[in-house]
């Protein structure tokens, strides 16, 4: 029914316009599909554009607004235009018209009716309800939905179902929505390529090549040969700001925990909160202050860990370099900041700073400070790839 | 309009089925695309694949993925511990390797006489790159077997199914070649329709009340896992084997357990909705 699919070309755009992550090849689908006569009225147009473009209910809400926008007002003019065509060509055909509505419906020509349908098309730039000229319900025009017009042009889904702009009006997944420009999934690719592969643990994955070898040294007569399998060795430790300044990336923050969390990649993962900068003690709980001194946690922790600090390294230049810079702990203080971050540095061989704030700011004193110690590098997946990278530089 | 050269999936008879559903369906029979199938657990995400493969009269097989799932696995298994162990033994001829060469899920639906539906059950439990292994294999239903010098092609290509509890999102280019479908949760209308199909004798008032229940608990947004269909259903088997009725008094529903399956919710919902009772030895009861 859709042989003009080309038509539906500017919907595309208007999915990219609206930022639903959709491909030519599933473009392609849908052309294939329409091809195929698989879709034979708007509902079902959109409920399979939707199915074959948009992979994921995130992004349905999207795929609301964007159909909504492109179908609104011109409601299912595209498949019209076709019904339409099949329809005047050959009005005897539908034994809904009585020879009366024939007659008057002959008042206006084919010719005449389609060319100030598309004229009035072009003119119109939204919905119409009521009135006598514009395309949309109600109201006297020759075209439109639920009109009085005999001569008039039903535009909108067939009649009894809900028509399918009237869904895409109901928006009913803008609570899937989630607007993310990393999400968890590219975290934990680029995590997974954190990996050293030694091989530990006890001897229990045979060996083929050796058993072969042995057995046939063995005239045949079987003996197998095992060995340890290849694990992962990295030990990973997260050290993340949840002072103030970092509250509007706290989102960022968490996925980047989840991602390295539930990842189960890593030999060891450990990962602890601060406030602006690591002071006397490392949070487990921000909340309930519950943590553990740094002496500690240094004296645990192999050298060999790969650390990563996450946070803004924007602070008051007293916070970093006094001894009494913690702005939430008021009380003795063994070391300050700085010196707290240089003890991180002569410990672990590979440490980075991942910083979300936008790189303009990277001109702050205390920036440019830490920047000194650890190598810096965005919070994107591209700054994340690069930190990775560097955490797996061998010294 | 009837479409041309292919059976039509309607739904069977002991799975109810929405529109837009049954469409995704059948434009993937015709596009011979995989159907992403994702949604709440107890939505039928699983059973869809049962109702196709019965409902088209095609062999349904199963391949149910877990954490160690290898891509490969689903392709094709050379056992060469069974033909070395074999071969210290005159009675079977090793020389033959095909007889070591075990087809996986993937590959008995290549080479089905039949046209088969494969269910590939919850892909996201599987390692990241799962799917991206599997890419060429559901994209050409084709494949290479190097020990033996074979390519085993699809006969007829398969009706592929997947589901996915989103655990894991799914890579980009696996997503792009699939048609996707979210199982919404069901209406209420809808679910009327499908405890009919489970107990066609319910009773009309038990029917409108245990609805009612459980939709008022499904309304409680502090509950970690919101009872779902299937727990519905196994809900009403209790009650009509019990003759209980339905109706929330005082918050107190019977059963409880059967809906509400983590010890949290459980507290939460005994310690918020239920109105508590005390017996004459001073314990809190929750009777019926």
């Amino acid at each position: 029914m859709f042989r003009y699919k080309y038509m539906f070309t500017p919907f595309f755009y208007k999915l990219k316009e609206k930022k639903v992550p959709t491909s030519i090849t599933e473009w392609m689908i849908l052309m294939e599909a329409l091809d195929r006569d698989c879709i034979h009225n708007l509902d079902e147009f959109y409920y399979l554009a939707r199915a074959i473009l948009v992979k994921s209910e995130t992004h349905f809400d999207q795929y609301d607004v964007a159909f909504q926008e492109y179908f609104k007002g011109i409601a299912s003019s595209p498949e019209l235009t076709e019904e339409l065509i099949q329809w005047l060509l050959d009005p005897k055909n539908r034994p809904e018209l009585s020879p009366e509505e024939l007659a008057r419906l002959q008042k206006m020509d084919l010719e005449e009716l389609l060319r100030e349908f598309e004229k009035r098309l072009k003119e119109q730039k939204e919905r119409h309800d009521g009135g006598d000229y514009w395309i949309g319900t109600g109201g006297t025009s020759p075209f439109g939905h639920s009109g009085n017009n005999p001569q008039g042009i039903l535009v909108g889904g067939p009649g009894g179902m809900r028509s399918a702009v009237r869904i895409a009006e109901l928006r009913q997944f803008r609570n899937y929505r989630s607007d993310v420009t990393l999400d968890v999934r590219q975290i934990k690719v680029a995590l997974k390529q954190l990996r050293q592969l030694n091989r530990i643990g006890p001897e229990d994955e045979l060996d083929l090549d050796k058993t072969i070898d042995a057995t046939c040294k063995n005239a045949g007569e079987l003996e197998f040969k095992w060995k340890r399998p290849r694990k992962n060795t990295v030990k990973l430790l997260l050290l993340m700001d949840a002072g103030g300044s970092m509250e509007p990336f706290a989102d960022l923050c968490s996925q980047l925990f989840s991602a390295a969390n539930t990842l189960g990649h890593f030999k060891s993962f450990k990962y602890y909160y601060f406030h602006n900068c690591p002071y006397d003690v490392l949070y487990s709980d921000i909340q309930q202050r519950r943590g553990e001194s740094i002496e500690r946690i240094l004296k645990v922790l192999e050298p060999d860990h790969k650390v990563i600090f996450v946070g803004d390294a924007c602070m008051a230049q007293s916070e970093l370099i006094d001894r009494f810079g913690d702005i939430y702990y008021h009380g003795y203080q063994k070391h300050s900041g700085i010196d707290r971050l240089k003890q991180f540095k002569r410990h672990f061989t590979h440490v980075v700073w991942l910083n979300p704030e936008h790189s303009v700011l990277r001109t702050y004193p205390t920036v440019q400070m830490i920047r000194k110690l650890f190598p810096m590098y965005d919070l994107t997946l591209d700054g994340l790839h690069e930190a990775v990278k560097k955490l797996t530089t061998r010294l | 309009m009837a479409l041309k050269n292919f059976e039509q999936f309607k739904g069977s008879s002991d799975y109810v089925i929405s529109e837009p559903l049954k469409n995704a369906v059948n434009v993937s029979i015709v596009l011979q695309r995989p159907l992403l199938v994702r949604g709440e657990p107890g939505t039928g995400k699983t059973l869809l694949a049962h109702s196709i493969a019965s409902a088209l009269d095609k062999k349904l097989i199963p391949w149910n993925i877990k954490s160690t799932t290898k891509a490969a696995e689903g392709l094709y298994v050379y056992d060469t511990v069974q033909r070395l162990n074999d071969s210290r033994f005159a009675d079977k001829d090793v020389s033959n390797i095909k007889l070591y060469i075990k087809l996986g899920k993937l590959g008995q639906a290549f080479t089905a006489p039949e046209q088969v539906v494969l269910l590939i059950d919850e892909v996201d439990k599987a390692d990241l790159e799962f799917p991206n292994d599997l890419l060429n294999e559901l994209d050409e239903m084709t494949f290479y077997i190097p020990e033996t010098n074979e390519t085993i092609s699809a006969i007829h290509r398969p009706v592929v199914i997947i589901t996915s509890n989103n655990e894991k999102e799914l890579p980009d280019a696996f997503l792009r070649r699939c048609i996707f479908h979210y199982i919404e949760f069901p209406d209420p209308q809808l679910m009327e329709e499908i405890v009919k199909v489970h107990f066609p004798n319910i009773k009309s008032s038990l029917l409108k009340e245990s609805l009612e229940s459980f939709y008022s608990l499904r309304k409680i947004d502090e509950l970690r896992k919101k009872p779902s269909t299937s727990e519905l259903i196994d809900w009403i088997q209790a009650l009509m084997a019990s003759g209980l009725d339905a109706k929330i008094k005082d918050g107190d529903i019977p059963f409880l357990g059967t809906l509400i399956k983590k010890e949290t919710d459980f507290d939460h919902y005994v310690s918020h909705y239920i109105r508590k009772k005390t017996d004459n030895r001073g314990y809190k009861t929750y009777s019926n």
